[in-house]
C-alpha cells in the first residue's frame, strides 16, 4: 500500500485508538473495576469481539453515514477523520461531553460544506433522532430488563453467592455482546468516512469466502480500537467501575446488557432482515454513543427507584453535547480542509461534472421530477457541484428530494464494462446476474443508471422491486451489487480532443 | 470444571447456612445455660450447657475460616466478599460474647439474691429474642434481601426492651442493703447479658448498609 494512503488513514486510526480507549471501559469497566475479571482477560475479549462486530455487521451503521456525505478523496477522510478525533481530544480534556458519533457527523457536514456536495437531510434527521432515542430506549430497556431480573431473583430466592457467581459469568458474556455490538454500531465512525474512498481491493480467501474491501477496512479500524484498549483503557476502566459502584453487581449486569441491546439494535442488518421479513417498521442502521445508553440505562434504573440521587445536570449535559460537538468538530473539519487544500495542496474532495441530456432529463420525469424548469440547462455541462448546484437554486425552486434525484442523474460517471475485470464480480452476484454482464462487454455508459437500467432490460435480477417493507433488502442488495460494478468499471471520462 | 464450580458453591452456602444455625444453637444454649446457672448455681448441668455453647463456639470459628478461604476461591465480586467476610465476623464475634459471658458466671460465681433472679430470666428474653431476630435477618440477606429490614427492626425493638429491663434492674439491686461490692457484682452481670443485645443492634446496623448496597 501506498505511503501516503497510509498516512491518510492515520487519523481514523487515531479515533480508532480514542474509541477503544473510552468505550471498552462501558462494556467491561464494572468488572474490571470492582476486579471480577482481570484486565488482560477483559481487553483480550473485548478486542475479539469488537473485530467480529466491525468486520461481520459494520456495514450497516456506516451505509447511513455514508449517505449523509460520501466523501471521495483521501484527503478529505483524513481531515474528516481528524477533526473528529480532536473534537473528541479537546472536549475530553475540557471534561465536555462528547461522543465520537456526533462528531464524525459534524465532520462529515463540514466536508459537504467545504466541497459544495448537499447533505442528505433524510440521513441526517434520522441520525439526530437516533441520537435522542438511544439513551431513552436504553432507558426502557434497563427498566424492564431490571424489573424481570429482580423478579426473577425474588421469586427464585437466590442465594447472594449464587446470584454472584451468575453474575459474573453474565457480565463477561455481557460484556462480550456489548463488545460485538460496540464494533458493529461504532466501527462506521471510524472508518466510515473512509468507506468511498477505500483503498483496498476485495479478495477471495481460499476460495471460502470473500474478504471485501470494506472488511478489510473495518478489521483495521477494529485493529486500532484494539490498540486503544489495551494501552489506555485501564485507567478509564477503574474509574467507571468505581463511579458504577453503588449499582448492585445485578444492576451493572443490566447496564451492560441494556446498552449493549441498543448498540446491537441500531447495527444489525440480521435484525432488519427479520424484522422487514415480518413486514414491521424498522430501526434505523446509524453509528450512536456508547456512552450515552449507559447513561440512559442508570437513569433509567435510577428512575424505577424513585428519582433520588439522579445527577440531573447530566442530562443536560448530554443534551448540550448534541449540540455543541457537531459544531466544532464541522468547523474544525472545514479549517482544517481549507488548510489541508490551500496550504499542503492536498486533494480534498473529487468534485463531479453534471451534464442535462435529453435521456437524464427522461430519467428524471420517470423519478417523478418536472423537468420543464430544466429546460434552460439543456445539453449544457458543469464542472463543479457548488456551480451546478447554485445554478439549479436560480432556475427554480427544487426541493431537496428534487435536487438530490437530479444531482444523481446528471452525475457524470463514466463506466465501460471490461472484460479483464469481469472475472471478479463472479462471488459477488448470481449466476444470473453475471450471464447478463456479458453481452454488455465493451460498452460505455456516461452515467452509472444507464448501465442499471441497461441491466433491468435484460434480466429481472438486475430490476428493483416496488418500495415495499419486505422487498426493502432485496433492493439495497440490488443496489450494493450495482454499486460494486459501478466501482470496478469506472474509469476517467475520455476527453474530446 | 462446571460441575465442580457448582459443587463448591453449593458447599459455600451450606457452610454459611451451617454457621448462621451455630449462631442460634449459641443463642439458644446461652439462654439455657444462665437459665440452670440461675436455678442450680455453678452446677454440672452448668458446665455441660457451657462447653456446649463452647464447642458451637469452636465449630463457628472453623466454619468461618472454611467460608473465608472458599470465598477466595470463589471469585465473587470483591466489595460482595468483603461484606459478606464482615458480617460473618461480626456474628462470630456474637457466639463468642455468649461464651465469654458463660465463663464469667462459671469463675465469679455471682451470688444473685432469690427475688431478682426472674428479673434476670426475664433480661434473658429480649436479648436471645435480638439474636435470633438478627440470625433471621442475615438470612435474608443472603436470599431475599429486600425482606432484610422486616427482621432488623424487630432486633431494634428487643434491643430497646433489653435496655428497659436492665435500667429497671439497676434500679433494684441498687435500692437493695448488698454492700457495695455485690451491687457492683450484680450490675457488672446483668451488663454482659444486656452486651450481647447492643452487640446485636450493631452488627444489624452493619447488615443494613450491605442490604441497601445489595439492593441499590
Amino acid at each position: 500500500m501506498d505511503i501516503v494512503v497510509l498516512i491518510f488513514l492515520c487519523s481514523g486510526l487515531f479515533l480508532g485508538w480514542s474509541l477503544g480507549a473510552n468505550d471498552a471501559a462501558n462494556v467491561f469497566g464494572t468488572a474490571v473495576g470492582t476486579r471480577m475479571i482481570k484486565f488482560g482477560t477483559a481487553a483480550l475479549i473485548c478486542a475479539v469481539f469488537v473485530a467480529l462486530g466491525a468486520v461481520l455487521s459494520g456495514a450497516g451503521a456506516s451505509h447511513t453515514l455514508g449517505k449523509l456525505g460520501a466523501v471521495n478523496a483521501l484527503g478529505g477522510s483524513f481531515m474528516a477523520a481528524f477533526a473528529a478525533a480532536f473534537t473528541v481530544y479537546v472536549m475530553t480534556r475540557l471534561g465536555l461531553p462528547v461522543s465520537t458519533s456526533q462528531a464524525i457527523v459534524g465532520a462529515i457536514i463540514g466536508w459537504n460544506l467545504f466541497s459544495g456536495f448537499p447533505t442528505d437531510t433524510a440521513a441526517l434527521t434520522k441520525i439526530v433522532g437516533t441520537w435522542i432515542a438511544c439513551p431513552l430506549l436504553a432507558g426502557v430497556i434497563g427498566v424492564v430488563l431490571f424489573k424481570v431480573t429482580t423478579a426473577v431473583v425474588r421469586w427464585g430466592k437466590i442465594h447472594i453467592v449464587r446470584l454472584d457467581s451468575w453474575t459474573r459469568i453474565g457480565l463477561i458474556l455481557a460484556g462480550a455482546f456489548g463488545s460485538y455490538a460496540l464494533g458493529a454500531n461504532n466501527i462506521a465512525n471510524v472508518m466510515g468516512v473512509f468507506v468511498a474512498s477505500n483503498p483496498f481491493t476485495s479478495f477471495n480467501v481460499a476460495g471460502i469466502f470473500n474478504f471485501t474491501g470494506i472488511q478489510q477496512l473495518f478489521l483495521l479500524g477494529a485493529a486500532a480500537i484494539a490498540v486503544g484498549i489495551f494501552t489506555y483503557s485501564k485507567r478509564v476502566m477503574l474509574t467507571v467501575g468505581g463511579d458504577l459502584l453503588p449499582l448492585s453487581p445485578v444492576a451493572a449486569w443490566v447496564v451492560v446488557v441494556s446498552h449493549s441491546i441498543v448498540l446491537f439494535l441500531f447495527a444489525s442488518r440480521g435484525l432488519e432482515h427479520t424484522l422487514a421479513s415480518a413486514g414491521l417498521p424498522t430501526i434505523p442502521l446509524v453509528p450512536v454513543s456508547s456512552s450515552q445508553a449507559v447513561i440512559g440505562a442508570v437513569i433509567g434504573i435510577g428512575l424505577l427507584k424513585g428519582g433520588r440521587g439522579i445527577k440531573w445536570g447530566v442530562l443536560l449535559n448530554i443534551s448540550s453535547g448534541w449540540v455543541t460537538t457537531p459544531i466544532v468538530s464541522c468547523l474544525m473539519c472545514f479549517i482544517g480542509l481549507f488548510v489541508l487544500q490551500n496550504v499542503f495542496n492536498q486533494q480534498v474532495y473529487r468534485d463531479a461534472s453534471y451534464v442535462i441530456s435529453t435521456s437524464v432529463m427522461e430519467r428524471l420525469e420517470k423519478d417523478g421530477v418536472a423537468t420543464d424548469r430544466l429546460e434552460k440547462l439543456k445539453d449544457q455541462r458543469f464542472d463543479k457541484v457548488r456551480e451546478f448546484r447554485s445554478v439549479l437554486a436560480d432556475v427554480a425552486d427544487f426541493t431537496s428530494d428534487e435536487e438530490a434525484a437530479i444531482l444523481d442523474r446528471g452525475k457524470i460517471d463514466y463506466v465501460i464494462v471490461d472484460n479483464s475485470k469481469l472475472w471478479r464480480l463472479e462471488e459477488l452476484v448470481s449466476d444470473q446476474q453475471f450471464g447478463v454482464l456479458w453481452p454488455l462487454v465493451g460498452r460505455s455508459y456516461l452515467h452509472p443508471w444507464m448501465l442499471a437500467e441497461d441491466l433491468a432490460e435484460k434480466s429481472d435480477a438486475w430490476k428493483s422491486r416496488p418500495e415495499t417493507k419486505a422487498n426493502k433488502l432485496f433492493n439495497r442488495r440490488l443496489e450494493q451489487q450495482r454499486h460494486e460494478v459501478y466501482d470496478l468499471f469506472r474509469r476517467p471520462e475520455p476527453r474530446k480532443e | 470444571m462446571a460441575i465442580k464450580l457448582f459443587g463448591r458453591t453449593r458447599r459455600l452456602m451450606d457452610d454459611i447456612d451451617d454457621f448462621l444455625a451455630l449462631l442460634s444453637e449459641s443463642a439458644i444454649g446461652f439462654q439455657e445455660a444462665v437459665i440452670t446457672y440461675l436455678d442450680q448455681g455453678a452446677s454440672e448441668r452448668f458446665d455441660e450447657r457451657l462447653n456446649q455453647v463452647g464447642e458451637s463456639e469452636s465449630r463457628a470459628d472453623d466454619l468461618r475460616r472454611t467460608i473465608q478461604r472458599d470465598m477466595y476461591a470463589e471469585m465473587l465480586m470483591p466489595d460482595t466478599r468483603g461484606d459478606i467476610l464482615k458480617l460473618l465476623e461480626s456474628l462470630d464475634e456474637l457466639i463468642n460474647k455468649f461464651e465469654e459471658t458463660l465463663w464469667y458466671f462459671s469463675s465469679e460465681k455471682p451470688q444473685i439474691p432469690e427475688d431478682m433472679r426472674e428479673d434476670y430470666k426475664e433480661l434473658l428474653i429480649p436479648t436471645t429474642a435480638c439474636v435470633e431476630a438478627l440470625v433471621m435477618a442475615s438470612r435474608s440477606f443472603f436470599r431475599d434481601v429486600e425482606t432484610v429490614s422486616d427482621h432488623l427492626h424487630k432486633v431494634h425493638y428487643y434491643e430497646k426492651e433489653a435496655d428497659q429491663v436492665i435500667g429497671r434492674l439497676k434500679n433494684d439491686v441498687f435500692s437493695t442493703d448488698l454492700s457495695l461490692a455485690e451491687k457492683i457484682h450484680l450490675r457488672f452481670f446483668a451488663e454482659r447479658i444486656v452486651w450481647i443485645s447492643d452487640s446485636a443492634e450493631d452488627v444489624a446496623d452493619e447488615l443494613m448498609i450491605f442490604a441497601i448496597k445489595r439492593s441499590a
